[in-house]
């Protein structure tokens, strides 16, 4: 299938409300999960509300999915509670669960037609035959592979299998859906796609709680109402999506959340009645949004690059100015590299005036307070 | 492509095809053409004739054709089925439990199949195991030298059945036992093929432990074939070892065909 017939998929909205996920919450009581003496995940406390997208995103060896298969059930915590809904999981088996996982490598059974994939859960279940027909016909259809329904995984293109893995996840009507890093194996572009059609599939299915564990923060950024942010077995933050990303609690979630530039500043003027803070930066003033900083504190002013402007306007009334170093095209956008008193400034821009300068060039930078945030110096969690 | 030079590559299929047909296709010509010789003592036979294969087809033969068959099935599908619950037992036990267990399972293989033969005369001999005599002891000693085999092509499937399918299976609702008849034991078949055609084809050239335990009435092919040579008749000794080849070979492309047809390669 091409990745046109992939968006195109009007189908998904067709049928998807018959299949009306009822989504519980997870709560993590203090889980931690150790190998031996050797702690992946350190107590965790965290709740998904039910109809949630949690994204779980962190680098490899972060704990993201232990605590993924902790809720799962293929690892036994050491420590702590996990609930869904009102049920204690902990010491339940995988298969009493109630639940839909979605893995990587799709992990479709490549002897069953794409039809028995999707009616696995049920039969397994011991479902009646006539619910299971059309839970499987709804099922297919809510991802686009009705037509598809008799062919076997080996015909079927990357994109392909993991719809049918989201449809087989979906037939059995989980009360939480878990994707442990669903599009990893598809190309840039089917992922693209792919997220886009996750996304339409939750707004058809309201009620379905995902705990969504990935190492791509535009996939977190795309889908998810809440992230957690995981470093070394640790959440070393928790909020909804938009705050976390224009608000970042510290450094680290400031640069694993999209990229940000953070300019060492001194806290000149705390906040005041409109939650703004003065700062500076050298000899230069700012201006930036703040939480409860006071005169004095050494901070980090973090700003994004697609924040950052050549050219000044009556929002953009902070200014730095750096010597260009580098400039990379890359056709949507282009990427300038500048160094702002030994600290780089990344800008990224979809406009440009015609003629850039040339690297070694000083070029003002200008950027809104509200686009700005104040990070302790020290919170480098 | 290790060698690109058109002579380099030359060299190495000559190279190939001396070292497959001496060792390989030269002692099973040779074999075939003992079996089909009226008289053999120059460099080729004088003439050919199927007198042997109708003299061993008319006597004992089939009997031992028969018994081979039985043994090589009945002990195969015992250590296909042990095999593969011990492979699927030990995969879930700790690392040091797994090696030394899996060790133990191999120890019969690296023993003389004599000893093993004596072994089990030694051990059997005496009530209340006493298997002297009996087909039983023939199918046992068949199935301790045969059964690290098995083991050993299903713990190498297993290693490399991704455990995302059961995992799968198991959060869709799958309980242990739909989840091994649905799921692994399918996607095992190709390995439990694989172990059944080896194990078999091991079984059908068993000698030195049948030798050892079995009992009149119960001579299978390789015994038949050593007591033929051991009296000088060479050429009925060639004439059944072609049948035992020809029956192992029917067997093994009949395994491959069904295993070709359950993953649809």
């Amino acid at each position: 299938m091409s990745a046109a017939a992939f968006t195109g998929a009007s189908v998904m909205d067709i049928d998807a409300a018959k299949i009306r996920g009822v989504g519980s919450n997870v709560h993590f009581d203090k889980v931690s999960v150790a190998y031996g003496a050797h702690v992946v995940l350190h107590p965790l406390t965290l709740d998904i509300a039910p109809g949630e997208i949690l994204a779980m995103i962190g680098p490899s060896g972060s704990g993201k999915t232990t605590a993924l298969r902790a809720v799962a059930g293929f690892v036994r915590p050491a420590s702590g509670r996990i609930r869904i809904g009102a049920t204690d999981v902990t010491d339940l088996p995988p298969y009493e669960r109630g639940l839909g996982m979605v893995v990587q490598n799709y992990a479709l059974f490549p002897h069953m037609r794409v039809e028995d994939n999707v009616a696995f859960g049920l039969r397994a279940q011991g479902a009646d035959k006539a619910l299971i027909g059309e839970r499987v016909k709804d099922a297919l259809a809510t991802v686009g592979m009705a037509t598809f329904a008799r062919r076997y995984p080996r015909e079927l293109s990357g994109g392909q299998q993991q719809r049918v893995a989201i449809a087989r996840a979906l037939a059995v009507r989980p009360r939480v859906l878990l994707l442990d890093e669903p599009l990893s194996a598809l190309d840039a572009q089917i992922r693209r796609n792919m997220v886009e059609e996750i996304a339409r599939l939750h707004r058809s299915l309201p009620g379905l709680t995902i705990l969504y564990v990935t190492h791509d923060q535009t996939e977190a950024l795309t889908l998810a109402d809440k992230i957690a942010i995981m470093r070394d077995g640790r959440v070393c933050s928790h909020g909804p999506t938009t705050e976390l990303y224009r608000r970042p609690p510290n450094r680290f979630t400031a640069e694993f959340l999209g990229r940000a530039n953070l300019l060492p500043v001194t806290i000149a003027e705390g906040v005041g009645s409109k939650g703004f803070a003065t700062a500076r930066h050298g000899d230069v003033i700012l201006t930036s949004a703040g939480r409860d900083e006071k005169a004095g504190d050494k901070s980090l002013l973090c700003i994004r690059p697609q924040h950052l402007s050549l050219t000044a306007d009556s929002e953009h009334t902070n200014r730095i100015v750096g010597t260009l170093r580098e400039v990379h095209w890359q056709g949507e956008l282009t990427h300038l590299v500048l160094d702002v008193d030994g600290t780089p400034v990344r800008v990224s821009a979809t406009k440009l005036p015609m003629a850039l300068p040339e690297p070694g060039v000083k070029v003002p930078l200008y950027f809104a307070p509200a686009d700005t945030s104040l990070l302790p110096e020290d919170a480098g969690v | 492509m290790l060698v690109w030079s058109r002579s380099g590559r030359l060299v190495l299929w000559l190279l190939f095809a001396l070292i497959f047909g001496v060792l390989f296709l030269a002692p099973l010509a040779v074999i075939l053409l003992s079996s089909l010789s009226d008289q053999w003592n120059g460099v080729l036979p004088n003439g050919l004739t199927t007198e042997h294969y109708t003299d061993v087809i008319r006597g004992s033969a089939w009997n031992s054709v028969k018994a081979s068959l039985i043994t090589g099935f009945l002990a195969s599908a015992l250590a296909l089925v042990s095999g593969t619950w011990a492979a699927l037992s030990l995969r879930l036990q700790g690392h040091a439990l797994k090696r030394l267990l899996g060790l133990l399972f191999f120890i019969p293989s690296a023993v003389p199949s004599v000893s093993v033969g004596l072994g089990l005369l030694v051990a059997f001999s005496h009530p209340p195991l006493l298997l002297n005599g009996t087909v039983a002891i023939v199918m046992i000693a068949h199935f301790v030298l045969i059964s690290a085999f098995t083991f050993g092509n299903v713990s190498a499937g297993l290693a490399r059945l991704s455990p995302d399918f059961e995992q799968v299976a198991s959060s869709l609702g799958a309980r242990p036992a739909y989840r091994l008849w649905h799921v692994t034991l399918p996607l095992l078949a190709p390995y439990l093929v694989a172990a059944f055609g080896l194990s078999f084809a091991l079984s059908m050239g068993e000698l030195g432990a049948t030798v050892m335990v079995y009992p009149p009435g119960w001579v299978t092919l390789p015994v038949s074939i050593f007591s033929l040579t051991d009296r000088g008749d060479i050429f009925a000794g060639a004439a059944l070892t072609m049948i035992l080849v020809a029956a192992t070979l029917v067997l093994l492309l009949g395994l491959e065909r069904v295993t070709a047809r359950a993953t649809g390669s």
